[in-house]
């Protein structure tokens, strides 16, 4: 992929853990890429596979969900609810032939900064590797 | 309620594909409450789509509408000033949903966006399951309540076959034996001696072995 490639990712994360994560980022100083869009959501529970796909729709290369850990949830199953329906919109994404790695489901720990800004980069990486979404 | 599953996206796109304007139909009846094509479903099938487009930078226009019911003219009607600026619609109803579009608009190009599959009901969140085959004679009150024709392989009123084994089907180990299940409530119930009484072969001519059924009362004509 060009050098020159700066994906458009969209991050939703819930206002518990990941936020909390987020606020340690902050305090940290620690900068996100600004292609990042940052969506925060009251729990990853309330995020639906439309969610998921209008930011595909519009133009996004990539999403992602930083919500809390698995046994952590505030509300219990938000986070497991979400990871659902990631995999739902990987599968659709494979079947219009676009790489399920666009899409991913992190679990943080509240606190965690560090964690918060890795998985943004991470998942910069990792669609500035994939290229745009539309096949050439 | 009717249960339908969604057809596979390919399908769908195969279907649809060279057609530029199209309209995702939902229904607000059997298939909301299966999930699987009301207004959310439709609104994320045409995000689907424009998805796809992107990804093989096609232009294409997609709307989504959900009507009260596909299955009652009056609602169908809902969308007839809508139909012709559409080159293809897709219906996410149940497979009376496309027909009855077609045949209210007979030159408009209608897709069914979803596998109809049985009459049942959901047994947990997310998981349905059959209950009746729509006979046209109601018989499962001879049977615990419990309906042999839709939930026994072999449709037996005069069960459990040979193949019931450990409470499940001989066709797989992920189907229940419904004789098994009668035959121990029936058995909980004391009415055991019900099951004894033999069922003579039932009548298939309400059902459809005789053919397409319509059913019409009198005193709702008008
Ligand atoms: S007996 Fe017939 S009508 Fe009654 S539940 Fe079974 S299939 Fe349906
Ligand atoms: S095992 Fe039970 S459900 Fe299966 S065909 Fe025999 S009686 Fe019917």
């Amino acid at each position: 992929m060009s050098d020159n490639f700066k994906p458009k990712i969209v991050a939703f994360y819930c206002s518990n853990c990941a936020s909390s994560a987020a606020n340690v980022a902050d305090g940290m100083d620690k900068a996100l890429p600004d292609n990042v869009k940052m969506v925060q959501v009251p729990c990853t529970g309330r995020i639906e596979i439309l969610h998921l796909l209008k930011p595909f729709e519009e133009g996004a290369d990539g999403v992602y969900v930083a919500g809390c850990q698995e046994d952590s949830c505030q509300y219990v199953t938000g986070i497991t609810k979400a990871a659902k329906r990631v995999a739902y919109v990987k599968n659709t994404l494979e079947q219009l032939d676009i790489e399920p790695e666009r899409i991913n489901i992190y679990n943080l720990s509240a606190g965690k900064g560090q964690a918060f800004v890795d998985v943004a980069l991470e998942m910069n990486d990792r669609v500035r590797e994939l290229g745009p979404v539309l096949s050439e | 309620m009717i249960v339908a599953e969604q057809k596979p996206i390919k399908e769908i796109l195969e279907m649809v594909k060279d057609y530029n304007k199209i309209l995702v139909l939902g229904c607000k009846g059997c298939v909301t409450v299966c999930n699987v094509g009301g207004s959310k479903e439709a609104a994320i099938l045409a995000s689907t789509l424009k998805i796809a487009a992107r990804k093989t930078n096609k232009k294409i226009e997609v709307e989504e509408h959900t009507l009260e019911r596909q299955c009652d003219p009056e609602y169908v009607d809902e969308v007839k000033d809508m139909i012709d600026d559409y080159d293809a619609i897709i219906s996410i109803a149940c497979g009376v949903g496309p027909q009855f579009l077609s045949e209210r608009y007979p030159s408009a190009r209608i897709f069914p966006g979803v596998n109809t599959k049985f009459m049942g009901g959901a047994v947990e969140h997310g998981m349905w399951s059959e209950r009746c085959a729509g006979c046209g004679t109601c018989v499962v009150h001879h049977f615990g309540g419990l309906c042999p024709i839709a939930r026994c392989s072999k449709s037996l009123l005069n069960g459990p076959c040979g193949g019931s084994s450990d409470g499940k089907c001989e066709i797989s180990q992920d189907v229940d034996c419904i004789w098994d299940i009668i035959v121990r409530k029936m058995t909980e119930l004391g009415r055991l001696e019900e099951l004894l009484e033999f069922m003579p072969p039932k009548s298939w001519i309400t059902a459809r072995d005789g053919g397409p059924r319509r059913l019409i009362r009198e005193e709702l004509v008008i």
